[in-house]
């Protein structure tokens, strides 16, 4: 059992902007435990997190993985960000945290280099142009406002994922029903020759979350 | 927190900036140097990923000329202890980031450095 990282130094007043990790978060943290072995097997040498929020999902791989990773935490929102450095702090993980959109002015450097990311995007269908204007301010609503199916901030990251991901990388995504996942799965696997299984799946409320996980279909041409 | 190892990821994503936009140029920087637990495994296994010519350059920026211009093929202790360093320990809390080619500023504030563009900078 792996505990989840301490919040203790993250109050009411971070999470008027910042999202306060619930059950999608738990999903998150719930999958990766359930791959732990694998994951350290992989001898994994970067650890990105898209929309790390409060930090608390890289807190939690830094407690999986150790030491001999590099921790990468990517988010739009200034809050957010310090909130993940925070949270590295208090859980004496070295998070590398950078305000930047997705891996923007990462990118180029970070090509197949990663062996896990994970995202827990917007994933709540919204007007479209309500997740754009989200976008835009970088506040809390940002981190839920998905616009179309909710999945218009997803799919920009959905179609570079596979350019990030080293040969034997892995990808790890929320998701909810109503974001059509086999839609993305067949997309994935057609498009970008990543395949994919849901991993965990559970319903919290109205939410039906699911957990995916994307790897290479053949790693060998990486 | 921004280190060398992280800074040696970072390159300017101005549109239409896409050639000598790495590494970006250390300028008004404060770093402190705090302690990080040694490990060779992953130094070894990281230095593949290394831009090693930009890496001596930003070391050097900073003060720090442990680094060897050309990467040594045989990694012993010392190579590895100063590697170490550079990467690891040296960490730059506030100061700016500038692109060679277009000369676009990034920030870096409370140890975080901002990548985020303008609308119109955007590729």
């Amino acid at each position: 059992m792996i505990p989840t990282p301490d919040l203790s130094h993250l109050s009411a007043r971070d999470y008027e902007s910042v999202y306060e990790p619930a059950e999608d978060t738990f999903l998150m943290l719930d999958a990766l435990e359930a791959d732990a072995e694998e994951l350290r097997s992989m001898d994994a040498s970067v650890f990105l997190e898209v929309g790390s929020g409060s930090g608390c999902v890289s807190a939690f791989a830094g407690k999986i993985l150790g030491s001999g990773t590099l921790y990468l935490a990517t988010d739009i929102n200034d809050q957010a960000c310090d909130c993940t450095r925070r949270t590295g702090l208090q859980n004496k993980v070295a998070l590398n945290t950078i305000q930047t959109s997705f891996t923007h002015g990462l990118h180029p450097r970070l090509r197949n280099a990663v062996d896990i990311v994970c995202f827990n995007p917007p994933y709540v269908p919204t007007m479209s142009i309500e997740a754009s204007e989200a976008q835009g301010l970088r506040g809390i609503e940002g981190s839920w406002a998905g616009g179309s199916d909710g999945m218009q901030v997803t799919n920009v990251f959905l179609g570079v994922v596979h350019e990030l991901l080293s040969p034997t990388g892995r990808f790890y995504l929320v998701a909810v029903k109503e974001n059509n996942i086999s839609e993305i799965q067949n997309r994935m696997e057609k498009l970008h020759q990543l395949k994919s299984k849901i991993v965990l799946a559970r319903r919290a409320g109205r939410e039906h979350l699911s957990i995916v996980r994307f790897e290479h279909v053949s790693p060998s041409s990486i | 927190m921004v280190r060398l190892i992280t800074h040696n990821l970072l390159a300017c994503h101005v549109k239409g900036c896409t050639s000598n936009n790495f590494p970006l140029q250390l300028q008004n920087v404060q770093i402190e140097l705090r302690d990080a637990d040694f490990n060779a495994d992953f130094l070894k296994t990281f230095l593949p990923k290394l831009e090693w010519k930009a890496l001596v350059e930003s070391a050097k920026e900073l003060g720090d000329t442990s680094l060897p211009i050309e990467q040594p093929e045989m990694l012993d202790d010392d190579f590895l202890k100063n590697l170490h360093h550079v990467l690891l320990e040296i960490h730059i809390e506030e100061g700016y980031m500038i692109c060679p080619n277009c000369k676009h500023s990034y920030p870096i504030s409370n140890g975080i450095p901002n990548m985020l563009l303008a609308e119109h900078e955007i590729g």
